[in-house]
């Protein structure tokens, strides 16, 4: 199979968003899962923000990220150099194919056969696991939830939970059957089974595989958040560990990620601090113990220098990936990760995917939103969310003369009707004697309202028409 | 999202009343009390007959041109340096936050920025700018209130209506839970994504149900419309009313004390 005509087995349509939410809505277990899942992830938060002045720290962080951007290029110059001193070796990948062929190339050369992973969500992008699968390679899932959900055959439904769609009872049947391990709903016992059998993989895998949280460009230093231990692992256990990464995860010094750090692990999971966090700064010295013989690092493009472009757009880059956003998001909590069929889900997949996989793949993402502004009330690094969506909006269906398009698939959600109907309705609006006119006879006659308005009574009865508009009871007022 | 620091006005004699359309068409009480609860502070309020609308509902579904016609024809009703208040958060949050941007690089921009300055939610208006003291004329009640998404996010007005019913004597405030989140409304939202906006509502609706109160108020007809439409339909008991029809209700309207 080529490169460029690859899919995963879980490759799902994007622009089947309605059906699949449709399908989301009326899974009430679904519904159950997460809504339990982010009520909980937002109270811990919460308390976890206590005591803090939430607003300054959101500002630092916004401007470390912001500082991090405005010097991207020479930033990534004096990584490359740095990680180069340190004996690491840099690679670039334009797109997701490019990063699977580094990597399997890597691979291919020490002969690995096995390929132990920890969570990285580029990786998810460049579907790497099914990548090396058809390369011959194995590649298993370290992080809990992603080996859950790799057991299940799908794909992580949050970018720091992957398989908080699930509840207890269907981790316990999935382990039972793909594992044999006992039927327990005892959250310890089913956590110490799985890592059981993961331990065991740690010893024989040939590669291991991570993504980095923040790379630091002044030491060459590759930064990793994580629980469980098994970051920990992938990165030392195997001789040769890769490292992959999107290339705006670039910060200027050490103290940048103290700032992100407070930031991103209160925002994700409420929590002050995680139990590791690994600083990677080379291949195991002459007189060291452990880690790995050799390390790489992919640095990611696929997409990220288009956005860096747009003086707007480029705030999407600020991310660092907490998820903060989709546990606020009231959509997300209703349909959950897998209904937006996109590597990130949630606000900052509806901001994000459209430069990765274009507004003609990606046109619902940015209108399925109701610009409830939680997202970016929430984000750690004061992501202008909503306004990213508008912008993203008036590029799905080319609508501005002043600002012309510029996102790859623009104006694919153009059509002529609709287009239509929001000309007639400018020209009524912008005419103050038509509008009076059309709304002084649509309350005369509002006893010809249709009782029914498409999609909205569908749910809702229809709102009335006043007798009397505001204009005409005030002209009558002499005002 | 929220301005950080609002520097109120002193109480102006005269302000502008930007009315909204959905105000216009279908809740016209809503903006009558508006404009008596202002009239009653001793404030003359004027109404430029050639409003229509923001331009909302054109800018958040992308059409930014067209919703720029329809502000434009806007920015030119409020030539005296009165503030102007609109009686939606939503409304307000497009003229005092958006309209910069859309008019940036224009001849406007300007104009656009001026008037954008001088926009005022009218009950954060009545509060902190007024400083209004409300003398309850009603029977016991207990309502719940929902503050639009744009009043409590783009406007930073979340505070004001409880402190506003706060004021009433016979007024049982009680708050729903998850109260800062969505009604599920978003302008054409609700159509592009109607099952969607359905969950939400639903859920918006039984925890207002489940405060007890059998009314809600709110600062913003789309919400309005929203939640009170999906009672009605589903026969839930609960009905809604925009909070300024209901503050110059219970404050005994034309015979209410001036303060
Ligand atoms: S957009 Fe903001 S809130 Fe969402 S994941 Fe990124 S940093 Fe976190």
């Amino acid at each position: 199979m080529s490169d460029t005509a690859r899919h995963s087995p879980h490759h799902v349509d994007v622009k089947e968003f309605h059906p699949r939410a449709h399908e989301a809505l009326h899974n009430p277990q679904i519904r159950q899962n997460f809504r339990k899942a982010m009520d909980g992830l937002m109270t811990k938060r919460k308390s976890a923000f206590e005591g803090w002045d939430l607003e300054t720290l959101r500002d630092l962080g916004a401007n470390v990220r912001m500082r991090a951007l405005a010097n991207l290029p020479d930033l990534l110059e004096q990584l490359e150099q740095k990680l180069t001193e340190n004996s690491i070796k840099v690679h670039w990948a334009v797109d997701g194919d490019e990063a699977c062929r580094i990597v399997r190339d890597i691979c291919k050369a020490r002969d690995a056969k096995t390929v132990i992973k920890g969570k990285s969500m580029v990786s998810e992008e460049m579907e790497l696991n099914h990548y090396l699968k058809e390369q011959g390679i194995e590649a298993l899932e370290s992080d809990l939830g992603e080996y859950i959900v790799q057991l299940a055959e799908e794909t992580p439904s949050h970018i720091i939970m992957p398989a908080i769609h699930k509840n207890t009872g269907e981790i316990s049947k999935l382990l039972h059957e793909k594992t044999g391990t006992d039927l327990s709903n005892d959250v310890e016992y089913l956590t110490a089974a799985a890592r059981l059998q993961l331990r065991e993989k740690f010893m024989n895998a040939d590669v291991g595989v991570s993504g980095v949280n923040f790379a630091v460009a002044e030491t060459g230093t590759l930064c990793l958040v994580e629980n469980e231990g098994n970051g920990r692992m992938t990165t030392t256990v195997p001789k040769c560990h890769i490292a992959v990464t999107g290339i705006e995860k670039v910060v200027p010094n050490l103290e940048d990620v103290s700032a992100l750090l407070a930031l991103l692990t209160r925002s994700a999971t409420g929590q002050h601090i995680t139990t590791y966090f690994n600083m990677i700064s080379g291949p195991r010295k002459a007189e060291e113990l452990d880690g790995p013989e050799e390390v790489h690092v992919v640095l990611v493009d696929n997409g990220r220098s288009s956005i860096y472009q747009d003086d707007e757009l480029l705030d999407t880059l600020r991310c660092i990936r907490c998820g903060a956003c989709m546990n606020h998001c009231p959509v997300y909590t209703r349909v959950g990760g897998h209904t937006y069929g996109t590597t990130y889900p949630g606000p900052i997949g509806k901001i994000l995917m459209p430069h990765l996989i274009g507004l003609d793949e990606g046109r619902h993402l940015p209108s399925a939103s109701s610009l409830c502004g939680a997202c970016g009330e929430v984000c750690p690094v004061k992501i202008p969310i909503p306004d990213l969506l508008v912008r993203l909006r008036q590029e799905s269906v080319d609508g501005d003369k002043l600002h012309p398009a510029k996102v790859r698939g623009h104006g694919a959600k153009r059509n002529a009707v609709e287009a239509m109907i929001w000309k007639g309705w400018s020209w009524m609006h912008a005419h103050p004697g038509a509008y009076r006119f059309g709304t002084n006879l649509a309350a005369r006659f509002r006893m010809l309202q249709p009782g029914k308005m498409g999609s909205w009574t569908q749910f809702r009865t229809s709102p009335k028409l006043a007798p009397k508009t505001l204009h005409e009871q005030l002209k009558e007022r002499g005002q | 999202m929220a301005d950080p620091i609002k520097l109120y006005p002193s109480k102006p004699s005269k302000v502008y009343f930007f009315g909204t359309c959905l105000v216009d068409m279908f809740y016209p009480d809503a903006g009558m009390a508006g404009i008596q609860l202002l009239e009653r502070e001793g404030i003359e309020v004027i109404f430029p007959q050639d409003q229509t609308c923001c331009g909302q509902p054109a800018f958040t579904s992308g059409y930014h041109d067209e919703a720029r016609a329809v502000a434009r024809a806007q920015l030119g009703l409020f030539p005296e340096d009165y503030p102007i208040v609109v009686p939606s958060g939503s409304c307000g949050g497009m003229m005092r936050k958006h309209y910069p941007d859309l008019f940036k690089g224009t001849e406007d921009e300007v104009r656009a920025a001026e008037v954008a300055g001088r926009i005022w939610e009218l009950t954060d208006f009545l509060l902190n700018v007024c400083h209004i003291k409300l003398k309850d004329a009603g029977e016991p009640t207990t309502v719940a209130m929902h503050t639009s998404c744009s009043a409590r996010r783009e406007m930073g007005v979340a505070e004001v209506g409880p402190k506003l019913l706060g004021q009433l004597d016979n007024v049982n405030l009680v708050e729903q839970v998850r109260a800062e989140e969505c009604c599920g409304f978003g302008g054409t939202f609700a159509i592009r994504h109607p099952e969607i906006s359905s969950a939400m509502v639903s859920e918006k609706v039984d925890a207002l149900v489940d405060t007890g109160a059998r009314e809600f108020v709110t600062t913003d007809c789309g919400c309005l419309m929203n939640i009170h439409g999906y009672a009605e339909k589903n026969q839930k008991a609960m009905s809604g009313q925009h909070i300024l029809s209901f503050l110059w209700d219970r404050t005994g309207g034309d015979k209410g004390e001036r303060s």
